[in-house]
């Protein structure tokens, strides 16, 4: 299911991530990715039960570290959190499809612990800030097994669209 | 009436696209004993190797936190609601 994910973005929203990341450090941020996911328009178009995970961010739900007892290399949102960034996502017909955190002054890449606590189906992104400055993000999804993350693709986007026909970008 | 269990995005994909489904049950445990034999893909997210729910899955009847009541044992009677709430956790080492 991972394999071919990629995920859209747009511009602004990736620069809140890396701001987010920057003004919570040396302690990890960690928010919501608020938006839709396409999967099943895009299986239904190709008529040949081909999946490509196809999903887009549209907003952000920033969230406070729980871990106030680790939050240079832990970040926790309780289920409180989770319920609360599924209700703002459901009152603009957005869901909630992943996850960001930051990992200061180590690279954009999971951890064991990352994966040991990771959910599937769910994008994880996780930018990497050094010095307390942003450098690379990336985005990963657990794969089906548990066993290891699988890299997915940002696309920086504008503006995206989904409709009932398909795909459709507009730059702003 | 059974016991509606709500399924959480992430698992729906596991759960032929699902986003609930219900069983006869007469406590929590039992609940998701029969939803992890009717979609066997499901256990592994839900509990360890060794059989126990895994830390960050949240299990609430109605709106109660399963584990400030009977965890797993906690009764269920006919109309209930059980729901897999995820909390989300990471860090870098």
């Amino acid at each position: 299911m991972a394999d071919a994910a990629t995920l859209w973005i747009s511009g602004s929203l990736a620069e809140k991530i890396r701001a987010h990341g920057a003004e919570t450090y040396p302690h990890e941020c960690c928010g919501a990715l608020l938006g839709r996911d396409s999967s099943a328009v895009l299986e239904s178009d190709r008529g040949d039960g081909t999946l490509i995970p196809a999903r887009e961010i549209l907003q952000l739900f920033p969230l406070v570290n729980r871990r106030d007892d680790s939050p240079r290399n832990r970040f926790s949102v309780t289920a409180e959190d989770v319920l609360a960034a599924e209700k703002a996502a459901r009152e603009q017909g957005l869901e909630v499809v992943g996850w960001y955190h930051s990992h200061p002054d180590h690279p954009a890449r999971p951890s064991e612990y990352d994966r040991d606590h990771a959910w599937p189906w769910y994008s994880y992104i996780i930018v990497s800030v050094q010095n307390g400055t942003p450098q690379d993000m990336t985005s990963w999804r657990l794969n089906d097994d548990r066993a290891e993350f699988s890299p997915e693709g940002i696309e920086i986007r504008h503006r995206a669209a989904v409709s009932a026909t398909g795909f459709s970008t507009t730059e702003k | 009436m059974p016991v509606k269990v709500m399924i959480p995005s992430p698992l729906r994909p596991y759960a032929g696209k699902r986003d609930s489904a219900e069983f006869s049950a007469r406590t929590v445990g039992e609940a998701l004993g029969h939803l992890t034999t009717e979609f066997a893909e499901l256990r592994k997210h839900l509990f360890t190797e060794d059989g126990k729910l895994r830390s960050f899955v949240n299990v609430y009847v109605n709106d109660e936190d399963i584990r400030y009541l009977a965890k797993e044992n906690t009764p269920t009677k006919d109309g209930d609601t059980i729901s897999i709430i995820p909390s989300i956790a990471g860090g870098y080492i």
